[in-house]
């Protein structure tokens, strides 16, 4: 019974390890596994490289301690003292200078992608500037290169670098869109510079990865990669001039109760996040989705309607612990919560 | 516990390592000391993290007196000195001298504490408060922790004085000199320190 | 000096017995302390464990809300690292390294106590948030400004910056006096090349705990400074840093998971050299390991800061010092399996938990090598990749090692043998449950699943192994389970525990009964080579040779102070929350209580030879 102690228990972890082993890729919009851009990619090869080496060592320790348990097991009845050896020297210095070249090899390409992506590409005239601001619970992405601020929905032109400026305009957040590239911290009063490039238009899912609060898991953002033409007319519609609800009631609503918080086109206030084109968000709030499940990240304005009403109707439910207060606070009426959902679902840039 | 030899009255020449809890007694000390280096490190790091942050507080520039410092620091010093010619008077057994250099010693802290709190208290009506900036904490923190540890090792050795006085020098009562007089040479090396690095090189 | 030998005022009846347990200096009887209050904060631990992967079983989940989620995942880290493991490893280094040096005691058997009383009532504070409803929940590590009043303003991370302050205070005495202990009190003949590995590991680990808990100190302080009294050490806007408390939290953390771990290399050790019937391979190499260990643990803690903004230059430097590390940890791997090759391998349920340790703890360290590279690290950081990574190397690594050390030494401690049976129940279930809970924890980072998250979306493939995870955590559970029965049966169980229960002993803890008797040993032992013990048994003694003659034995008097002064600064720690006159009040009883321990001498007590003993059983 005893000598198959190890066996089983080697066998039981392997078939639990390959179910997640044949799962492993992941989602192409969101997997650090199934890199989208260069710098996951360069990041991936690192971890194949890392990997091989650490399961060439793992191999090995599992052979030799499998080996041992069952060779040298207790028979029974034998009560001999077996020979006591103080050691040997030339197996310490085998099991020294080996793992210091397994190491060397991993320290090697290690040191090269660390000067890789530290290269400062923000005054670089053919790199994109970002300056991303994490707040409790959003994104702020402003773009000082064309003077226009977004929100939670970060859009980019594929095929040039995106120079970040990371800063925190309350506690720390880290900025981490997994199938594009590996996070930076966002620390309130010191900016971080990083850069990532997307190579493929798609939406990619971006996550806060530092502890922040209540809301921390509910502090998604997506980043949107398009063709350059597509972004350049993104920007020239961001930079026009405000669009406001057509309703006299609901316009004055929103002018009043909104935009004194957020902004729209050249209209409004900084402090919290900006609403032009929220109709051409993937969500609402970072995490209520505008699409549907038969087609993901095809938005339908019916939903996006919904989902700001939900938001509206109880921030603290959606996000415990932000910033926002909730309709019932504003006093918003029914009519103005309907109105004002509606516009905002309508409000979409015309881009793609 | 090993035998211990009665010599009815006769100390050994070194009374506070005649037996082993004496002799751990002091190397217990030597590592918390240890610890206490890597405490008042870290404060240091702080502070020099710190030293520029003043907001609209004054700047160390404004506010240091090296003179004052310097009689502080010249105080601490020779109590140092005192404290040693103590150890030396307990090891030549002489009871009398030795708890005249330690009150001495005690004096002078005393006198250097007495300074200290002196010159906060100027530092506070000069805009120089705890709360200030992250320059006044760390200033604080790390010179208001060493003047609390003068003020323990001023209560320590007062009370080892009255317990020599008390039950003589034997060898249970000559390592709590020792000892003491180990943790007093700390808060002076420590000081020498804070004399450099915060007030002298505040002054450039 | 008076040698006036009085005897100890022992006292009948159930209060007689507490008031026992609560004066005691003996460290077989502090280990003991150690290891219930220890399991008892374990056991905390393991319900906040239980109810954050059930929070997590599935998408979206609402078995708690996120307020109370980031409670748990604080405490649960928080009360297993300082309030479970340290303690337990403090429990095995009290009822063993005296025994295994030849010494009747610790060096400082009164701050022995004090280290116990001081880390349960530190323990204790921090607990009692959860009763206020204010509790700590800016995570273990307490970033600023999350854990400053501006964004925590409720009394939670007070109770965290206090109750750890006070713990600290205990754990920083038991370093030093461990110190003073293996370097001033080896037995005649005990040089320190000739020290068993578990002691020299606890020397070590000793030696880092003086070395690291100052830095932590100053970190809390400064965070109290700013919670408590105004200060700005942490206020960006007053010019404060948040990047210093990481340094220091961080020059202060990284050590302490050297801390965790070397103890467990220690019983390792021991464990698999006496299931083996072999003496360890390469003894001095492992020495010199332990040491490098250590001494390169100190150079690389910000590797838990790659992504923070340091630059290259920095995250290359301590990119190259962490992989360092993997060095002298594969060394020891590598002499533990040659310890058993060659040897004689008896699997009983302590050497289960012992060669169940090596697998994981190298799949740990394999990890940790991954994490080490500053770029990859990029993607890994603040991800469940590291909660994979860390659990593997503390629950996997330390957890196993000190389950081992618990059912190895059992019988020293308590006279009884614990269950075999039981025992291999509780490794089966607790290490399939373990691999079950962890392992996937590593996919789950690589494919997107940030840490410290209250719940996740659905539809981003995390489902299945999140579910996985939990199943594995309700095994442990189970595992866990089957070890607390064990020890209760085992009680009911009358002392027949000989002086070496496992026949193969090799150090000096078994030449003497078990559980070792009050004094320890009758006449400290002569040790005349490595593995003492197993030499003398070699040429066919009984007994160890002695090195002095037999005679009246001195012991350190019980004292109810230390007690005391962990009750003041309980109170203190209120004080310090709620109203400033008990802040003082408890650190003056805690002063006063110095002053009555430094004006009254103790002079201790006197064992006759030929005394009867309290529960001594016929070697």
């Amino acid at each position: 019974m005893n000598r198959w102690h190890a066996g089983k228990k080697l066998a039981l972890a392997l078939m639990f390890g390959l179910i997640p082993l044949l799962a492993a890729c992941g989602r192409a919009d969101l997997s650090a596994l199934n890199p989208q851009g260069p710098v996951a990619q360069r990041q991936f090869d690192v971890l194949v490289v890392a990997v091989g080496i650490m399961t060439l060592v793992v191999v090995v320790v599992f052979a030799l301690l499998i080996y041992v348990l069952v060779r040298f097991r207790r028979r029974r009845g034998d009560n001999s003292i077996p020979e006591q050896v103080e050691g040997n020297h030339k197996l310490e210095i085998i099991w020294t200078v080996i793992p210091i070249i397994l190491l060397i090899i991993l320290a090697v390409p290690t040191v090269g992608a660390i000067g890789k992506f530290a290269e400062d590409y923000w005054d670089d005239p053919n790199a994109v500037q970002v300056k991303v601001t994490a707040y409790q619970y959003w994104w702020e992405f402003e773009y000082p290169q064309y003077g226009i601020t977004t929100a939670q929905e970060l859009v980019v032109p594929i095929g040039k670098k995106i120079a970040f400026e990371l800063v925190a305009g309350d506690v720390k957040h880290s900025f981490w869109i997994p199938a594009i590239g590996g996070k930076m911290d966002n620390n309130p009063g010191l900016t971080n510079r990083f850069y990532l490039e997307f190579p493929t238009p798609g939406v990619y899912r971006g996550k806060c990865a530092e502890l922040c609060g209540p809301s921390h898991a509910y502090m998604d953002f997506k980043a949107k990669a398009v063709d350059q033409a597509s972004f350049d007319r993104w920007v020239a519609a961001m930079q026009g001039p405000a669009v406001l609800p057509e309703d006299d009631n609901i316009r004055e609503a929103f002018v009043s109760k909104c935009l004194t918080c957020h902004a729209v086109g050249d209209q409004g206030s900084p402090i919290g996040p900006n609403l032009t084109g929220l109709g051409s968000r993937v969500t609402v709030a970072g995490i209520l989705f505008n699409d549907t499940p038969e087609q993901e990240y095809v938005i339908d304005p019916a939903k996006t309607e919904e989902n700001i009403k939900l938001w509206l109707e109880d921030t603290q439910a959606v996000k415990p612990g932000n910033m926002m207060p909730s309709a019932g606070d504003l006093q918003l009426t029914r009519e103005q919560i309907d109105g004002i959902a509606k516009y905002l679902a309508n409000y979409q840039l015309d881009y793609e | 516990m090993s035998a211990h030899d009665h010599h009815a009255g006769a100390l050994p020449p070194e009374p506070e390592k005649a037996t082993l809890e004496g002799r751990n007694k002091i190397l217990g000390f030597w590592l918390f000391l240890g610890a206490e280096t890597v405490l008042f490190g870290t404060l240091f790091s702080a502070y020099l993290a710190f030293r520029n942050s003043v907001l609209d507080g004054p700047r160390p520039e404004e506010l240091f007196q090296l003179p004052m410092t310097f009689i502080m620091t010249v105080a601490l010093l020779v109590s140092s000195l005192t404290s040693v010619f103590a150890v030396q008077a307990m090891h030549r057994h002489k009871t009398g001298p030795m708890l005249g250099w330690l009150a001495v010693t005690i004096a002078l802290g005393a006198l250097f504490l007495g300074m200290e709190i002196y010159e906060f208290n100027e530092y506070v009506h000069e805009g120089h408060r705890f709360t200030t900036s992250a320059f006044s904490s760390a200033f604080y923190s790390l010179v208001g922790f060493h003047g609390a540890h003068v003020a323990f090792g001023i209560l320590w050795i007062g009370l080892v004085i009255l317990q020599i006085l008390k039950k003589g020098l034997t060898v249970v009562t000559a390592p709590k000199v020792y000892v003491s007089a180990i943790y007093w040479h700390f808060i002076d090396v420590v000081w020498v320190f804070i004399f450099t690095v915060v007030y002298l090189m505040g002054k450039v | 000096m008076a040698a006036h030998a009085h005897t100890v005022k022992r006292y009948p009846g159930f209060l007689g017995w507490l008031w026992d347990w609560l004066t005691t200096v003996d460290h077989k009887k502090i280990g003991i302390l150690y290891l219930v209050a220890g399991g008892f904060f374990f056991v905390i631990g393991g319900i906040e464990a239980l109810f954050i992967r059930l929070q997590l079983i599935r998408p979206l989940n609402n078995f708690v809300s996120e307020d109370t989620f980031n409670e748990l995942i604080t405490m649960h880290g928080t009360t297993m690292i300082f309030l479970a493991a340290m303690p337990i490893i403090f429990a095995l280094m009290n009822a063993i390294v005296p025994l295994q040096i030849g010494a009747r005691d610790v060096a400082f058997p009164f701050v022995n106590a004090l280290g116990f009383w001081t880390f349960f009532f530190g323990g204790l504070l921090l607990n009692i948030a959860w009763l206020t409803g204010e509790v700590p929940d800016a995570g273990w590590t307490s970033y600023p400004p999350l854990a400053t009043t501006a964004y925590s303003s409720h009394h939670g991370m007070d109770y965290y910056v206090l109750g750890l302050q006070i713990s600290g205070i205990g754990t920083l005495l038991g370093g030093i006096n461990f110190m003073a202990t293996i370097i001033n009190m080896r037995a005649p003949g005990m040089t320190f090349m000739r020290m068993p590995m578990f002691t020299w590991t606890s020397f070590i680990t000793s030696a880092l705990i003086v070395l690291a808990f100052p830095a932590l100190t100053v970190g809390l302080v400064a965070m109290m400074f700013d919670r408590i009294f105004g200060a700005n050490f942490f206020n960006v806007d007053a010019g404060g840093n948040i990047i210093l408390w990481e340094h220091i939290f961080w020059l202060f953390g990284h050590p302490e998971v050297y801390i965790l771990i070397l103890p467990a290399f220690g019983v390792i050790s021991e464990v698999i050299s006496t299931f083996s019937r072999k003496r360890l391979f390469g003894y001095s190499t492992m020495v010199f390991a332990t040491i490098l260990i250590a001494f390169l643990g100190f150079m690389v803690w910000a590797h838990h800061m790659f992504t923070t903004g340091l630059g290259p230059v920095a995250n290359a430097l301590f990119s190259i010092a962490t992989m360092a590390i993997a060095v002298p940890t594969g060394i020891k791997v590598f002499n533990w399996l040659f310890t058993m090759w060659g040897g004689s391998i008896r699997f009983t349920a302590a050497n289960l938990f012992a060669i169940g340790f090596i697998p994981t703890f190298v799949m740990g360290g394999v990890t940790g090598v991954m994490l080490a590279s500053a770029p990859a690290d990029f993607q890994y950081h603040d991800s469940y990749f590291v909660v994979g990574h860390f659990h593997y190397t503390i629950v996997g690594g330390l957890v196993t090692g000190l389950l081992a050390g618990i059912h190895y030494w059992w019988p020293k401690m308590f006279g009884r043998m614990l269950h075999e049976g039981l025992g291999k129940l509780t490794f089966w279930f607790y290490m399939i449950g373990f691999h079950l809970t962890f392992f996937v924890q590593h996919f789950l980072g690589l494919l997107g699943m940030p840490r410290r998250v209250a719940t996740f979306l659905p539809n981003q493939g995390l489902d299945t192994m999140n579910m996985v995870s939990t199943i594995g955590a309700l095994l442990m559970a189970v595992g866990i389970s089957f070890f607390f029965i064990n020890i209760v049966i085992t009680s009911l169980k009358p002392r027949h525990a000989t002086n070496d229960p496992w026949e193969d002993g090799r150090t000096l803890e078994w030449a003497i009964p078990s559980p070792a008797p009050e004094y320890n040993f009758k006449q400290i032992p002569l040790v005349r080579g490595l593995d003492a013990w197993w030499k003398e048994k070699l040429e066919g003694n009984k007994e160890m040779p002695p090195a002095e003659p037999l005679g009246p034995i001195h012991m350190p008097s019980p004292s109810i102070l230390p007690f005391i002064m962990g009750v003041g600064l309980f109170i203190s720690g209120f004080g310090f929350m709620y109203n400033l006159v008990f802040a003082v009040i408890g650190i003056a009883i805690t002063l006063l209580c110095m002053a009555l321990r430094s004006i009254f001498d103790d002079h201790g007590y006197h064992i006759e030879p030929d005394e009867p003993k309290k529960g001594e059983v016929a070697a």
